[in-house]
């Protein structure tokens, strides 16, 4: 067997463990940790996607926020019942082609996807005309654009009242299931001739075009596969939660990514998939330090709400100026590694 | 008009912190917020006159400043600038959310002080006294900027570093306290802006900086960034044509806050260097 099918086959088996796993979690887990589950899930596909145009392409932009927002809309019109669209837009009322079709939940999840990648696309060209902190600026204020255009197009978002009774179709496999597509395809384009030349025009763009490489092409169609799975996390997201409103998809939302994927390593699929588990899993942990604190039963400190953002905050600026290149730098977990690893503390195979 | 110079006074202190360092400080705008909140205690707290209080809220404010510099951006002087640029939305995280647990998210009423409320009349139009005194305000600080930066020593090293950053600390000029005076006057500006801002809506809470700070970062990139005189004009372009868009088209007025973006995109399109800005080779 060469180590090439080994992998495949290693590769396979612990898609179907995790695959095991879920099955057992569907089965006895309780509500409150299969959300969480589903949010570890949710957090990876976004990280992954955004890391591909933050990391990998080196093009440093804040706007998945606006991304997600525009497929959980999009999704959840499509999927709200006419009679519930009815009942939620009290102001003023649905527009017509909107107000009237109600598609499944899987088209809608596409569509959701489609409608951020054709944004993410149109997006492109002012976009990637600027470079560096203004890229920076910009797509933050694409983000702050689309907020404001759902929070005042009544007729189509409900405004800041935001969409309520959104069928909870998001489950284990939904969400899980998006993540696996999301982390075959990444990888698999990564690891592909675009991929090589998406790197390169992270390293150096000046010398990536002049080896014959169109950098404005290739920056667009990362933003665009982004911006894809993005939208389509986002449809998920709605379907999870089931009450969306354009408070939701501030800025903030956006930062929580940047935290994943800077402590995970920028550039790196492994390190992305890592600290989006640890962030879903630390800041519920966190909620500890919300909650009245009780020392010794003598004293007790009264719960601070907003202190777990101060602490991520606090780990953010320790990771950026004591450990800059995050968890896992650049690299990635090959099965080859760990065979090393094994081998080198004397475990034969 | 007056919005405008507010949020030029603001972009003043982005456009000196890029110039030298070429990065975009996201916490400028919480530096702002922080200001207000010291203005706030100063006088609420403390019953000191508004004035005092302002002054000593500058003078804090350039602390802050000075002390965010030196704790998160100068170990990452020699990082790549996207290092430095994801410390700064930290920090600007951190003061936001360090402003919600210690002032509590609801809003605070500002003091708005006796000689800013009358209502002068000039023919049919009715001005704010604080209006015309805040574009007096600006006026002079700005003589101050231009004394600072064109007829100082510690000016004329601010300008050097700008032009080189590698040659000039070799002439025997000390980088990081011309620097650290760099963020110690942005941030008293922002500090000046934010409490004339807390007069003109007299309202403050914790996330009050995060329009104003970006809007103003808009018009220091529409002037031309790098350039003080540039950030003015650019906050003035900025904050006059939102009027205009509230006045003409009051249907629209919801949208004004996207409308700086959409001017940004524009410019850096078709200008990016802005109004004022050098036409840089690349």
């Amino acid at each position: 067997m060469t180590p090439k099918t080994r992998d495949r086959w290693l590769t396979y088996l612990s898609v179907l463990v995790l695959l095991g796993i879920l099955v057992l979690a569907q089965e006895y887990a309780d509500e409150y940790q299969v959300r969480i589950l589903n949010m570890v899930a949710i957090y990876i596909t976004l990280a992954v996607s955004y890391n591909l145009i933050n990391g990998v392409t080196g093009q440093f932009s804040l706007e998945p926020n606006a991304f997600v927002a525009l497929g959980a809309y999009t999704a959840s019109l499509l999927t709200l019942t006419p009679l519930e669209k009815g009942m939620s837009f009290i102001i003023d009322p649905c527009i017509w082609p909107l107000s009237v079709i109600s598609i499944p939940f899987l088209p809608a999840v596409i569509i959701g996807g489609l409608v951020a990648a054709f944004f993410g696309f149109l997006m492109g060209f002012p976009v990637f005309r600027v470079r560096g902190d203004y890229l920076a600026i910009v797509t933050l204020g694409f983000g702050e654009v689309i907020r404001v255009v759902a929070n005042n197009l009544q007729s189509v978002t409900n405004g800041p009242l935001g969409l309520k009774g959104i069928a909870l179709y998001t489950n284990l496999w939904w969400s899980w299931g998006l993540a696996l597509v999301t982390l075959f395809v990444i990888n698999r384009l990564v690891k592909s001739s675009y991929g090589r030349a998406l790197k390169a025009i992270r390293e150096n763009e000046l010398a990536a075009e002049s080896m014959g490489i169109n950098a404005f092409r290739h920056k667009l169609l990362a933003f665009t596969m982004s911006a894809f799975f993005e939208g389509m996390a986002g449809a998920l997201l709605a379907h999870l939660i089931t009450t969306i409103s354009p408070m939701l998809f501030t800025f903030f939302m956006t930062f929580n990514l940047l935290i994943i994927i800077t402590i995970g390593g920028l550039g790196s699929i492994t390190g992305s998939v890592l600290a989006a588990i640890a962030f879903a899993w630390g800041s519920e942990l966190l909620r500890a330090v919300e909650e009245p604190i009780n020392i010794l039963g003598l004293y007790t400190i009264p719960g601070i709400p907003g202190m777990r953002m101060v602490i991520f905050s606090i780990i953010l600026i320790v990771v950026m100026i004591f450990a800059r290149k995050g968890f896992m730098g650049r690299r990635e977990f090959t099965w080859q590694w760990l065979f090393d690893r094994m081998h080198r503390k004397g475990i034969g195979l | 008009m007056s919005l405008g110079t507010l949020y030029g006074l603001i972009a003043i202190g982005y456009t000196m912190v890029y110039g030298i360092l070429r990065l975009i400080n996201f916490a400028h705008a919480d530096v702002m917020m922080m200001s207000t909140y010291f203005a706030f205690f100063g006088i609420s707290m403390f019953a000191l006159p508004w004035w005092v209080a302002a002054i000593i809220a500058m003078i804090l404010t350039a602390l802050l400043g000075i002390m965010i510099d030196q704790g998160a951006y100068r170990p990452l002087r020699r990082a790549p600038r996207i290092s430095a640029l994801i410390t700064a939305i930290g920090v600007s995280f951190l003061l936001e959310n360090l402003g919600l647990v210690i002032f509590g998210s609801r809003p605070r009423a500002f003091f708005r002080p006796e000689i800013f409320r009358p209502v002068w009349q000039f023919g049919e139009i009715h001005v704010l006294s604080l209006s015309v005194y805040t574009i007096c305000i600006t006026a002079v600080l700005l003589v101050f900027v231009y004394i600072i930066i064109y007829r100082t020593r510690i000016g004329m090293a601010m300008r050097a570093i700008s032009r080189d950053m590698q040659t000039v600390p070799l002439m025997g000029v000390d980088l990081n306290r011309v620097i650290a005076f760099t963020f110690g006057m942005g941030s008293a500006l922002a500090a000046a802006g934010g409490i004339l801002w807390a007069m003109k809506y007299p309202q403050i809470e914790p996330l009050m900086g995060i329009f104003p700070g970006l809007k103003a970062f808009v018009a220091a990139v529409l002037g031309g960034i790098g350039n003080v005189f540039g950030a003015v004009i650019g906050g003035f372009i900025l904050g006059v044509t939102e009027i205009l868009l509230v006045a003409f088209f009051p249907e629209f007025s919801g949208y004004r806050d996207a409308l700086a973006f959409l001017l940004l995109i524009l410019v850096l399109l078709f200008r990016p260097t802005g109004i004022m800005g050098e036409v840089l080779p690349e």
